[in-house]
Parts: structure tokens; C-alpha cells; sequence
């Protein structure tokens, strides 16, 4: 919303201040000010000078020397304007002075410096000046010409200040109001707060019902068959329109406000929808058929076309404004081509009614038209203030000689909004805040906007405008706004202490993060939806329970459109970004949920995990992720055997480097070296790995519980084995039998050589482990280590491992 | 007799052996002496051999004279070899000089994500001013994420948020807010919560906007909470996170599930109010929404409003990181270049 200042003044006369100064006051007040424009910027001396004389330029075409009475004196300007003739009143910018454009109408960055000079050899002390480089527009001021300068009326002052009387002494405030003021959609809404923030006295509109003898319901009958749609439908008459254009001051309010003057009728529906912030729509009541409105839904696929041309199709959701035969117009939103108002219209049907705003919101959103009358009735307006408005409307339209009003309002309005009742409760308004404020006060307050107190019922009534308010914290806030929040104190709770804490799952979170950090991975954010085709890119089953994802209804587009069942994309994505942007040995992580449903389409709120993933590239090799996990898993106090099932059966990574991960019999997770052809189709150059772990999982065994187990005071004792072992079998085999048999007597077992090529038979590897013994009783002797060991070879040797020789 | 041959015998004994101490060069010629001189087959344990011959009564003299020249030996013997070993650590420490500005071996510990960083910032304030850390479902319920926060059915604040919806009854919560229902519900008081997570908005990515990003929400309900008791709280939480000198200046605002309602403002942190190009001149920036608990929002939640009060805020965390790190887009949070992250 923007609103000049001017216009407010015209309610709120005593208001002295400056741009600054205001805006700052209203935005703390609760009227927030985004931001200014004066519209007098960078304009310096700049008079009314009228032209008395012009003669050719001796060595320029294009150029007129013109002599221009000042006021205090006659000056030389050598100017091209087409447009000047003598007797012209213009403004003139003075030796020294200061315009906001240049002659190609583009506004400059602190203005253009005019000073005296010579044009072609002859001087010139000044400058005559387009609307354009007075920094505004056509638009705004519709009676300058296209090309030249701007001529000001014959009652201009020779003399006066030229920027004044283009009322460019302004300045322009654009407000941000929050959905619950309504009523400070409109320059009154607005100048009421502003009386109330600098306490100054506020002087609305002075609305006088006028009108003829005759009776508007002589001329038209109103049926409103949808009350919920349309509380209340007000109408009035004007016969004998003259158009023609508006006064200048009306004009100077709309163009602040952004919106371009036109003619004296529509600029007057214009003001008025901006001063009450009612809407209001003229028909030309000549077209109206049957002296009759009817206020009804559409139907289903009936056609209508707008005044803007576009034809449209309804449906029973739309509320249509109609005559005895045809729809006239879409409510709220735009009237029809069929009775818009044309140059030679007579007779006026004005109309002023309140239509709920939910309709208007979702009926201008589905037929893609949207209005300032749709943008003003889809917050919900007051129905009350229809009658206001429409009067002030005919008053403007009488005191500026564009019709004659006819007598009396045709008005629907079955259910009258009643004004809120608050019981007044000053202590809980004092305790909500935390002020020690009297009575007296919070009612200076209130009434300054308006909200008094009832004395017998100790009730404040709120005005139907002010639908925000309807409970001791709505009261509370308004006397809050007016003391200033800046006046409450600052206290810190009082009452009984509370622990801080981070949950359990948090806590193991942070510790993933310490160690996978630790080991130099990076954290990495990354979408929680993505597109259904990364499913086949990372080669999954058609029936794979990962595509069971869930679907947002209004994506952003297809590639934000499901809910990620898997974390894998996000990884590849960025190790890909990061690949392609040459960054070396890359490692990343990321902790993000995935979302599963129970069952499609979604009845009760999915599974959220939380998943911690890794990736990387670059000097690292599938055992360093592995290294990370186990590092992860121990400092979380999971400190049994982990295993690794090679059988992950995971499509997307490569099918002889990767495994389950498995804690106490549990999966908690996989690790693999991404799958060439997975890796190529997202654009990452040699081998990469990931890991992607179950917090979820992982919470159930983490702890951070530690026992002392004291240190050994016994010596150990180490073995080497070094065998020869059938390719096929895993290290987890034989790790799992030596630990088996070992006892309890092994300490550790330790693979440090493992070798296949030359020297060892087609089909085998040589493998070699240190078993380390020691005992928490006793110093071991030779023959307890050799009856152990010789119970490892025994188990061994069912693996067809032999001892190299 | 025999006393003085012996005598004289080590004066010459300890003679020679001072002087060729005194010309030893190295430790191996240390050495030498003493096993010549000190040692079993020794210059001196020859002496102490010739002792038979001394009559019984002169023994212990003798003993003595021996034993001192011993002690004068070895004493000189020693001199020599501590200045000796001095000299030679000397030496060894001055070849083993190295070049200290060679590279660094580093350990290339990983990055927290800016996000994490402001995050744990302010879990931190927080948890040491007694607040849990509680966590609510990113995929809600729109009776969590609109209805129970005062935003009935087709309440334009719900099209303000463009609201990704998964089915009429589901959405992908807009904010943390739903978080505040859920732990009012559980109906343990006082509460004193921040919830931070995951929020999605359907903004099209750019430079300021992301259709997902993060929020962390608070939550104090107790009786004869005050909104001084939400000023002094969220004064302290912004000294806390960017500086004792940051100021706070609360303006008027609308939430539909607070009432009264503020935005918090905190003097700009890069040029402490004076106006920059920061804070785009203002020397203010927008850091969050807060307000005391609607009453109506307490009855859907079943707590007493008339007992209980309570505030409640909303911080958004990219937005803290984006300030405090000085990022000027946002994408960059999402994109994950590790010379991005490698900076935090």
C-alpha cells in the first residue's frame, strides 16, 4: 500500500515531520514503513516562468531563444522543446539548480547540476523542464505532452515555486500491513494510526448523504441470493454524467498511490476505494436490463467476458453480479464489456457491496485475475463501511459537477455486523506485558484508536473496521503499540529452573558429526525432495520398495516433486558439482531425514530417518570409508564385532565393492564404491564411495556409558600366522575362527600382509595375521600358546587354509 | 719405604693420567683411560694389588691415598666428559637444524555447514538458559502446522506460505511453529523448548530463496510469563550471538498464533548502528518474529489461558548464518563445493 503524505495530512492536519521521523514512529507503532520516496528529490531551484518572447536560433535549426519572465526578473533559455509559445507558463530550472533526469527521461543518481552557458554561441541561463526530468511521469500527469516541456495552466503563479504547485512537494510512503488490519488498506485506516502514534487529532472525511428528489429504487430493484458470499450489497444513482477530467489535487492523490488519473468518474471510484478502502464498481445503468441486480453464483461452464476483453469460464464457485437477462459483471473482482462505462455513458449504477473474501481470494486465483478491487475484498472487508464509502462517492461526484445524484440508497443487508465487545481487564493486561500501567492510561491509548469503554458494562467496544480485535490480548497489544514496545521493560522469567538439554539422538548426531568430521569429511546440505527419475538413474527395480515415495500435489516442478526415500541422489549430486568444478579429493557428509510411508497415497505421517552420509573421491579407497564407520561406531560406544555382508544388493553401487553393515546381527547401514556406470551417468570421473548409516538404527545401540577395565599387568605374547588361503574366503571367516578359538586368552588378531601374484598358486592368497595372547591371571607359558594355536590351525584348516611353508 | 715408593707411584699414575685426560678428544679416549687407569687390569688396581706388601698398620693409609688418587681421576674424568657430551649435543643439535617454515603435515579435519554452526550457536544460548531441545516431524499435519496456531481453513496466512501439500490433510510444514503445539500437548509445564528443523516453502531458488530451509522455534510457557520476559530473554539470546553491544528494537507485528506480536530488529553487527551498506543504511536488521502465546492457541493445545501465559519465537537459521558469515547467496548453502564449505 502506498499513500502519499499529503493525503494523509488532509485527515491529520497537525502532523509535523520528517520522512525519517515518520517512518520510524509508524513502524514502531505497528504500521510498518517500508520505505519512502520524496517525491521533491533532487529538484532545486525550479520557478514558474512564462515565456514572453521567442526568436530563432542565428546558427541552430532546432534551437529557439526565448525570453522567460521569472517574477523578479527576465531571463535567456535557449531550448529545443517543440512545444513553447509565448505566453507559456513553465518551470524553469535556475543557474545552479538541480533536475532528477536527463533528456532521455532516465533519472540520474544524485540529478543533474543545471548551470548557465552558451548553446550554439548563445547564452542561456537555465532550463525549461519535461515531467520527465522533474522525476515523474505521463502517467502522473496525464496533461503533459509527450515530447517537450511541461505547460502549466493560465492560472499559474509567474514566480511561485514550480514544484509545488505540480504538488511534487510530497513525499511517498509504502506501507507493509499485516493481514489482520484490514482497515489500513486505506489512506483513512492509515491516517488514523498516524494521529494516534504522534498524537495528534484526526479528522476523517466529512460524509454528507445528498441527493434529488427521486428514489435509486425506482430506477433498480437488488437480489442477492448467496448472503454468504455477498453480506451486503449497497447501490446508487447518478443521471446526467459529464466526464471530463478530475481536479488536480485528486489527480495528485492517485498518482502518489500509484495510480493513474483518467476522468473525473473513475478517478472519483478510485479515490474513494483508496480513502475507505471500499471498492466500488460503476455499470452503465442504460445497459442494465429489467431495472434489476441479481447477485448470484455462476454456472458451471458459463462464459463471461470482462472489460478487459478476456473471456472467461466459471464455474459455481464464482459469484456473478446480473441483470434481469445477463451477468454484468465478476463480484469483487471486474465488471463485464457489456456494461462498462464509455465516453457518452448518461446514467450511473454505482455500486458498493461486501462479498466474503475467501471467495473473492480463490475465485481470482483459479480465473487468474487479479484486481486492486479483488486485492482489497480478499482480505475481508468491513460491511459497514460500504455505506460510507458509497455516500462519499456521490458527495465527491456532486461537489465536482460530473452528475446528478439521485436520492436514496438501495441497500441488501440482512445480517448487520455487530461491533466486538472486550471485557477491560487492566491488571491482565499489566500482567501479559509485564508494565504497571493505570487504567487512565490504557484508555488514552485505546481511545486513540478509536476502541472506548463502555462504563456500565466495563466492556471496550471495537468498531466493526477493527475485526482484529476480540480478547484481553488483542486490548493488550493496542496499548502496548501505543506505549511503545520499546517502553516495556526487559525481565528474564522468573519460576522454577528447567535443565537444558539436547535429546539423546541429538547427542549421537553431534558425535557422528565430530568423528566423520575428525576423519575430513565436510557437511553438505541438501534437498529433501527431488525428482522420480533418479530411481532409474541409480538403476533400481521397477518394484524396488525405494520408488514408493511420496508425492507433493504442487511441486515446484518435477525435479522438487517427491519426498527422497533415499540419500543417495543428494551425495552423488554434490560429489558430482564438486567433480566438475575440479576440486580434488573430495570427502562429504550429510545428516537428512528420508521419508517412508507406511502406505501410498499417505494416510498417517511417514517414517522420518535420519540418515548420515558419506561420500568421496580422490586418494581414497573403499577400506577408508570403512575405517570411518568403525572409528564412528566406537566412539559411540559400540564397541562389538561389526560385520559386513557383501550381499548388500544395492543397483547403484558397484557389485564386488560393497557391503551391509551389520551390528549385532542388525543392518545399520551399506558402504560401496559408487557403480561405474552410476558414477559416469552423474558426471563423477573415477572411483567414489559411499556409506550411508541408520541413525535411527545406530540410537538403538549407541551409549555413552564407559566402565574402567583396568590395564593389563600380565606380558602378551604374539604369534604370526602366515597361511595360504582359497581366494573365496573372507577375512571376517577367518578372523571369526581364530577369535573362536583363541579364547579368552586372545587379546587381538590382526591381519598386516595379504598378497596375491607370483608364488602363490592360481586360486589362493597368502594372508598373514599377528595374534596377540595375553592372560588377566597368569604370565603365559610356550604350552598354553601351542595348544591354542594349534586349535586355530585345526579350524583353519576346514577352510582349506594351510600354513605357508 | 714401601709407603713412599707407593706413594710417589700414584703421584706419577695420577700425573700421566690428568694430562692424558686433559689432551682426550672424544669419549672413546675417555673411556680408554679409565679402563687403563680405573679399570680390573688397571694402573691402580695394580697398586691396590701391591698392598699385600704393606705392613698391616699402614694399610688403612695407604688405602686412602689410593682411594683419593681415584677420586682425583675419576673427578677429572668426569669434567671432561660432561664438557665432551656437552659438545657433542652441541654439534648433533646444531646438524639437526631444520627449516621451520617447511609445510605443515595437517590432519584435513572436515567442515561444519555453516547452518550447523549458527545452529549449535544457538542451541548453546539456550540449553544454558534451561531450554530442552525437542524435535517435531518435517512431513505435519495441517492441524499442527495451521489449525492449533490459530490459521483455520482458507486463512490467507496459508496461502501467504505457499504451502506444499502432500494431500489435503498433510503438508510439508511451513515452519517449526507445529513443534510449539505438539509440546504443549504433552501437557508437561513450565516448558521452556527450542525446536529447530527443517521448513519448506514453495519460493523458487534464488539468491535469497530456497523452498527449503530452517528455522528454530521457541517455546515458555509458565505461569506469569510477560512479554518483558520475551524482551529480556531475546535481548539476551542476540548479546549472546553477536556481541554484549548489540542492541534490540522490537516493532509491532502480526503472527495469527501470538498475540501481541513483535519482529525483533538487532543493531547491525558490522557497523553497530551507524548505517552501512550491511544493513542497507538502516543500521537495523531483521532478525526474528516472537510474541506472547494467543490465548486461543493455549485452549486448542488444552492449556489453561487463564493460568498459564507464555511467548514464543522464530529464528530463521540460514538467515543468521547468511549475516554472520557475510554469504551473499543462497544457493551456496546447497550446492556443497567444498571450497564453500571448507571456509567455515
Amino acid at each position: 500500500m502506498n499513500t502519499s503524505l499529503k493525503w494523509i495530512k488532509r485527515y491529520v492536519p497537525d502532523l509535523e515531520c520528517t520522512s525519517q521521523e515518520y517512518m520510524d514512529a509508524m513502524t514502531l507503532s505497528g504500521t510498518k514503513v517500508e520505505g519512502y520516496k520524496e517525491l521533491d528529490e533532487n529538484l532545486e531551484k525550479i520557478v514558474i516562468g512564462q515565456v514572453t518572447k521567442i526568436e530563432k536560433h542565428p546558427d541552430a535549426d532546432k534551437l529557439v531563444i526565448c525570453q522567460v519572465n521569472i517574477g523578479t526578473e527576465s531571463i535567456q533559455i535557449v531550448t529545443g522543446a517543440p512545444n513553447v509559445f509565448e505566453g507559456a507558463k513553465v518551470a524553469v530550472v535556475l543557474d545552479g539548480g538541480k533536475v532528477a533526469a536527463g533528456h532521455d527521461d532516465k533519472k540520474v543518481e544524485g540529478g543533474i547540476v543545471i548551470k548557465a552557458g552558451k548553446l550554439r554561441g548563445i547564452e542561456s541561463n537555465g532550463m525549461m523542464c519535461s515531467i520527465e526530468e522533474l522525476g515523474s511521469t505521463r502517467e502522473m500527469y496525464p496533461e503533459a505532452p509527450e515530447y517537450g516541456i511541461y505547460i502549466f495552466d493560465d492560472d499559474a503563479k509567474v514566480g511561485a515555486d514550480a514544484v509545488k504547485a505540480l504538488g511534487l512537494d510530497d513525499v511517498v510512503f509504502e506501507y507493509e500491513v499485516t493481514s489482520n488490519r484490514v482497515d489500513c488498506y486505506s489512506v483513512i485506516g492509515i491516517a488514523r494510526e498516524a494521529a494516534a502514534t504522534f498524537g495528534k487529532k484526526f479528522y476523517p472525511p466529512e460524509v454528507k448523504v445528498i441527493g434529488n428528489d427521486e428514489k435509486a429504487s425506482d430506477y433498480i430493484r437488488v437480489e442477492v441470493t448467496d448472503k454468504e458470499l455477498c453480506p451486503r450489497y449497497t447501490a446508487r444513482v447518478v443521471k446526467n454524467i459529464k466526464i471530463g477530467p478530475s481536479p488536480k489535487w485528486m489527480q495528485r492523490c492517485l498518482a502518489a498511490s500509484g495510480i493513474r488519473p483518467i476522468n473525473n468518474l473513475v478517478d472519483i471510484t478510485n479515490y474513494v476505494m483508496e480513502e475507505f478502502g471500499q471498492p466500488m464498481h460503476a455499470y452503465d445503468l442504460d445497459t442494465i436490463e429489467g431495472n434489476k441486480i441479481i447477485v448470484r453464483r455462476a454456472e458451471n461452464g458459463e462464459k463471461f467476458v470482462t472489460l478487459d476483453g478476456k473471456e472467461h469460464v466459471l464455474d459455481e464457485n464464482v459469484l456473478m453480479i446480473c441483470d434481469a437477462e445477463k451477468p454484468v459483471g465478476l463480484a469483487g473482482i471486474m465488471g463485464g464489456e457489456n456494461s462498462m462505462i464509455t465516453d457518452n455513458v448518461k446514467n450511473v449504477l454505482f455500486e458498493a457491496a461486501n462479498f466474503d473474501g475467501t471467495n473473492i481470494r480463490l475465485s481470482s486465483k483459479r480465473l487468474g485475475l487479479r484486481t486492486d478491487a479483488s486485492g482489497k475484498f480478499e482480505k475481508g472487508l468491513d460491511p459497514n463501511n460500504a455505506e460510507a464509502a458509497i455516500n462519499r462517492a456521490c458527495q465527491l461526484i456532486e461537489e465536482l459537477g460530473c452528475g446528478e445524484v439521485v436520492g436514496g440508497m438501495v441497500d441488501v443487508y440482512p445480517e448487520v455486523r455487530k461491533e466486538s465487545r472486550v471485557p477491560f481487564e487492566p491488571e491482565k493486561i499489566n500482567d501479559l506485558l509485564g508494565t504497571d500501567l493505570s487504567k487512565d492510561e490504557m484508555l488514552k491509548y485505546l481511545a486513540a484508536v478509536e476502541l472506548t469503554l463502555v462504563e456500565k458494562t466495563n466492556e471496550i467496544v471495537a468498531p466493526t473496521f477493527r475485526q482484529d480485535i476480540h480478547c484481553m490480548a488483542d486490548l493488550a497489544e493496542e496499548v502496548a503499540r501505543f506505549f511503545g514496545y520499546d517502553n516495556i521493560p526487559t525481565t528474564l522469567p522468573k519460576g522454577e529452573a528447567t535443565t537444558g538439554k539436547l535429546p539423546f539422538d541429538l547427542r549421537v548426531q553431534q558425535k557422528a558429526r565430530e568423528i566423520v568430521q575428525y576423519s575430513g569429511f565436510s557437511q553438505g546440505y541438501t534437498y529433501s525432495f527431488e525428482s522420480p527419475k533418479v530411481f532409474d538413474r541409480l538403476r533400481l527395480d521397477k518394484d524396488a520398495p525405494e520408488r514408493k515415495a511420496i508425492e507433493i500435489i504442487n511441486p515446484l516442478g518435477e525435479d522438487f516433486s517427491i519426498m527422497r526415500t533415499l540419500s543417495v541422489n543428494g551425495m552423488l549430486t554434490s560429489l558430482a558439482t564438486n567433480y566438475n568444478r575440479r576440486n580434488k579429493d573430495v570427502k562429504l557428509y550429510e545428516l537428512g531425514n528420508i521419508y517412508l510411508a507406511k502406505e501410498l497415497p499417505l494416510k498417517e505421517l511417514p517414517e522420518e530417518k535420519m540418515m548420515l552420509t558419506l561420500g568421496m573421491f580422490g586418494k581414497y579407497d573403499f577400506f577408508d570409508m570403512k575405517g570411518v564407520i568403525e572409528e564412528f561406531f566406537e566412539k559411540v560406544g559400540m564397541n562389538e564385532i561389526v560385520e559386513y555382508d557383501a550381499k548388500a544388493g544395492k543397483p547403484y553401487l558397484h557389485p564386488g565393492r560393497q557391503a551391509n553393515i551389520i551390528y549385532k546381527g542388525e543392518v545399520v547401514g551399506y558402504l560401496g564404491e559408487v557403480h561405474p556406470e552410476v558414477a559416469k551417468d552423474y558426471g563423477i570421473g573415477g572411483r567414489s564411495y559411499i556409506a550411508v548409516i541408520d541413525m535411527t538404527e545406530i540410537v538403538k545401540f549407541a551409549t555413552f556409558d564407559r566402565k574402567y577395565k583396568g590395564i593389563a599387568k600380565f606380558p602378551a605374547v604374539s604369534r604370526d600366522l602366515s597361511m595360504v588361503v582359497p581366494k573365496d574366503v573372507q577375512a571376517a571367516d577367518i578372523e571369526k575362527i581364530i577369535r573362536q578359538r583363541g579364547g579368552k586368552i586372545l587379546e587381538s588378531v590382526e591381519l598386516f600382509d595379504i598378497y596375491e601374484g607370483e608364488q602363490i598358486q592360481e586360486g589362493f592368497k597368502s594372508m598373514a595375521y599377528k595374534c596377540t595372547f595375553r592372560s588377566a591371571e597368569k604370565t603365559l607359558e610356550e604350552q598354553d600358546i601351542s595348544a591354542v594355536m594349534k586349535k586355530i590351525l585345526n579350524g583353519l584348516s576346514v577352510l582349506g587354509i594351510e600354513l605357508r611353508q | 719405604m714401601i709407603n713412599n715408593e707407593i706413594k710417589t707411584k700414584l703421584d706419577s699414575i695420577l700425573d700421566k693420567a690428568q694430562e692424558s685426560i686433559k689432551a682426550a678428544k672424544d669419549m672413546d679416549i675417555i673411556n680408554e683411560i679409565r679402563v687403563k687407569v680405573l679399570g680390573k687390569k688397571g694402573e691402580l688396581t695394580a697398586v691396590l694389588k701391591g698392598m699385600k706388601d704393606v705392613a698391616p698398620e699402614d694399610r688403612p693409609a695407604v688405602g686412602q691415598l689410593v682411594n683419593d688418587t681415584r677420586t682425583k681421576i675419576e673427578s677429572a674424568l668426569e669434567t671432561v666428559k660432561t664438557r665432551l657430551e656437552k659438545a657433542q649435543m652441541e654439534a648433533r643439535l646444531a646438524a639437526e637444524k631444520i627449516d621451520v617454515t617447511l609445510p605443515a603435515k595437517k590432519y584435513n579435519i572436515g567442515h561444519s555447514h555453516p547452518n550447523t554452526i549458527a545452529l549449535e550457536e544457538v542451541e548453546r544460548i539456550f540449553i544454558g538458559m534451561g531450554y530442552e531441545v525437542v524435535e517435531g516431524p518435517e512431513i505435519e499435519y495441517d492441524l499442527y502446522n495451521f489449525e492449533k496456531l490459530n490459521i483455520p481453513a482458507n486463512h490467507p496466512a496459508k496461502d501467504e506460505q505457499d504451502t506444499f501439500y502432500i494431500n489435503s490433510d498433510i503438508v510439508l510444514r511451513t515452519q517449526t511453529s507445529p513443534a510449539q503445539a505438539r509440546e504443549m500437548e504433552k501437557g508437561k509445564l513450565p516448558i521452556r523448548m527450542i525446536s529447530p528443523g527443517r521448513v519448506f516453502r514453495s519460493d523458487e531458488v534464488d539468491a535469497t530463496h530456497s523452498p527449503s530451509f530452517h528455522q528454530i522455534e521457541g517455546l515458555v510457557v509458565d505461569e506469569h510469563i510477560t512479554f518483558a520476559d520475551l524482551k529480556g530473554t531475546l535481548q539476551e539470546f542476540a548479546r549472546e550471538l553477536f556481541g554484549p553491544e548489540t542492541k534490540t528494537k522490537f516493532r509491532p507485528h502480526h503472527f495469527p498464533f501470538t498475540e501481541p506480536s513483535a519482529e525483533m530488529d538487532v543493531s547491525c553487527f558490522k557497523c553497530g548502528g551507524k548505517g552501512c551498506r550491511f544493513c542497507k543504511g538502516e543500521g537495523w536488521i531483521e532478525i526474528l518474529g516472537c510474541g506472547m502465546v494467543h490465548p486461543h492457541v493455549f485452549e486448542m493445545c488444552g492449556i489453561d489461558p487463564e493460568k498459564y501465559t507464555g511467548f514464543a519465537f522464530g529464528v530463521g537459521l540460514e538467515r543468521i548464518a547468511l549475516l554472520k558469515y557475510e554469504i551473499d547467496d543462497m544457493r551456496l548453502l546447497y550446492e556443497n563445493d567444498i571450497r564453500f564449505l571448507n571456509q567455515f
